[in-house]
């Protein structure tokens, strides 16, 4: 594990990708307990300020603080990547280690209904429920979410049906460990790689987009500051303070930035041989 | 051949079929009563059972189901609650705008990631390479509405030369009729949506064209091809390209969808009166009926695109055709 570590920080996308995460993950963090000021707080004297000491990054139309509002805004956007990566993440490994399991018509079920799920982009699955219960932060989490199952699902049982073929599957086997033991003890520790790389890269989507269903108004509603919403708000000032459009969305790029070259680093720490040949 | 492509066809239609059935499971009957929902708290019992009546509520989920599918195929769609209009006319009048918008972008993401691709494969760790994956990895991570808020904040604010957004219409206002002046007019206000849209799948698509191209130069046919005196150039051009294509056609096809759901978003950044406008403005009116039949448009419009990417492979790869 030393050994991994020393190797993870000279390799330059996983430190500027980790640093990146690091930085965001610490923003979320921070505004828990401290922001410069309440991000809610309505103060109209002073709206559309620039840069200044008292307003690192000037103040919005209504006279909020943008620093504390992007602040406090990390934490939305991390709050929506967990949850949705967490519920593609279980329900995928769950139905994509049955279908490698079990093959059979349990493999073709799984897989074709993974299949179809494709053909529901997130924006169209947020659609459909905002239609019907409103726009929320939790219709655009399980919109997403959802999205990220058959994601996982596919990735697992590919991976798993290669882990099947292996000889010290077919020993275990032979030595009468069930299909549930195998799945547990040899199939699940060796495709773990694969499931840590792909559910950083779906961390990385999953901000992009509740930022774009909170930009269209489907996501996070006022007065939890998100990032998508700043930016929708931005584009109605966008001749009298142009920067105000400009913060968030670096905010949002540097994540997803970040979220990306961390699992490209992975991937390449994590498969030696890809490393070498790239 | 034959057997191939009625199997991928008789999948083709079980998906759809699926769609449709979730779409109108989703959209109908979770909601319980849309009557309620389009009218909220405060409608009478009448009016309630007036809109019920009409929306055909009080007839059994199958019967219903039938009606909407047959209606759908045969182009007589319900009446959208907020226009009071057929929602194929108004889809019809709105994909004007969208269609020429998604095909403007994958035009140009297809163009600028394989352009961008080869020339990165080509000069394979180098600065030129390194320069493109560096460029592609920050496009990756740029979402496109904010891309569309700088391009406005560019292109309409600062250098003032287009209008922010809004969409004149193909035809000549006064006239009718469509003439060269007002085709370029409209085209001009889809030239800022489409490189929004692009700039993003051009992005993965370059890495993905990178990465086909750099594998298939590995293999053996190619160090034959220019054992035999081929040059790099005309190797790439004869033997790698078209077998690098397939990876490529997978993600450009899986990318279509995504221009179609970006289309939404991005319609809504510069106001054009497209689809991805109408479905969101049919959310704030409640309208369940326009919502419903543009989700299955989308939708369709996803698995016919994956459809066709599969029948794409089988002519690039005729090896496929027997699987």
């Amino acid at each position: 594990m030393k050994g991994f570590w020393q190797r993870a920080l000279r390799h330059p996308s996983f430190a500027a990708g980790g640093l990146l995460t690091a930085l965001l993950a610490a923003a979320a963090l921070l505004s828990l307990f401290w922001a410069p000021y309440p991000p809610a707080e309505i103060d109209i004297p002073n709206k559309l300020q620039g840069p200044s000491a008292a307003h690192w990054l000037g103040t919005d139309s209504l006279g909020r603080d943008i620093a504390s509002q992007l602040l406090v805004g990390a934490q939305n956007s991390i709050v929506v990547g967990l949850v949705a990566v967490g519920i593609g993440l279980g329900l995928g490994v769950l139905l994509g280690c049955i279908a490698s399991a079990r093959r059979g018509w349990a493999e073709e079920l799984i897989m074709r209904a993974s299949d179809f799920t494709f053909a529901f982009p997130a924006l169209l699955s947020a659609i459909m429920l905002t239609a019907i219960y409103g726009p929320g932060l939790v219709m655009s989490i399980v919109a997403i979410g959802i999205f990220n199952i058959p994601v996982f699902a596919r990735i697992t049982r590919g991976a798993a049906n290669a882990v099947w073929a292996r000889d010290y599957v077919t020993a275990a086997r032979a030595a009468g460990k069930g299909p549930m033991a195998i799945t547990l003890d040899h199939v699940l520790p060796n495709i773990a790689n694969q499931l840590i790389v792909q559910a950083t890269i779906s961390f990385a989507t999953a901000i992009l987009a509740e930022a774009a269903l909170t930009y269209l108004g489907l996501g996070t509603q006022p007065p939890q500051p998100s990032w998508g919403r700043m930016l929708n708000e931005a584009q109605t000032q966008m001749f009298q303070a142009p920067l105000l459009a400009v913060y968030p969305g670096v905010a949002i790029m540097l994540s997803v930035l970040g979220l990306n070259l961390m699992g490209d680093g992975l991937r390449d720490l994590m498969d030696p041989k890809l490393a070498r040949r790239r | 051949m034959p057997v191939f492509l009625l199997k991928r066809f008789a999948t083709f239609l079980a998906t759809l079929a699926v769609a449709s059935v979730v779409v109108f499971v989703v959209l109908e009957l979770l909601p319980g009563n849309a009557a309620e929902l389009i009218l909220g708290d405060t409608a009478t019992p009448e009016s309630l059972a007036a809109l019920e009546a009409r929306l055909g509520l009080d007839r059994p989920p199958l019967e219903r189901y039938a009606d909407w599918v047959g209606g759908l195929l045969r182009g007589e769609t319900g009446l959208s609650t907020s226009y009071d209009t057929p929602t194929a006319e108004l889809i019809v009048e709105r994909l004007q705008v969208t269609l020429p918008l998604a095909l403007l972008a994958m035009g140009l993401t297809v163009v600028l990631a394989l352009a961008l691709g080869l020339y990165a494969a080509s000069h394979h760790n180098k600065l030129g390479d390194v320069g493109v994956m560096a460029a592609s990895q920050l496009g990756i991570a740029i979402p496109n509405f904010w891309f569309a808020i700088l391009l406005i904040l560019l292109f309409a604010v600062h250098l003032q030369w287009v209008s922010a957004g809004g969409f004149p219409g193909w035809a000549d206002e006064d006239s009718g009729a469509f003439t060269a002046a007002s085709l370029g007019e409209a085209l001009k206000a889809l030239v800022l949506p489409a490189i929004a849209l692009a700039l993003v799948q051009a992005a993965i698509l370059a890495r993905v064209t990178r990465s086909a191209v750099l594998e298939v130069m590995r293999e053996d046919f190619v160090r034959t091809a220019r054992a035999k005196g081929l040059t790099r150039r005309q190797a790439l051009w004869r033997h790698v390209l078209r077998n690098a294509m397939i990876p490529v056609l997978t993600v450009a096809g899986l990318q279509f969808a995504n221009l179609i759901t970006g289309t939404i978003v991005v319609e809504n950044v510069f106001v054009l009166p497209g689809v991805g406008r109408l479905v969101f403005q049919a959310i704030s009116n409640r309208d369940l009926v326009v919502v419903r039949d543009v989700v299955m448009l989308l939708a369709g419009v996803v698995v016919l695109v994956n459809f066709v990417v599969d029948l794409l492979y089988a002519w690039v790869d005729p090896r496929l055709r027997v699987a």
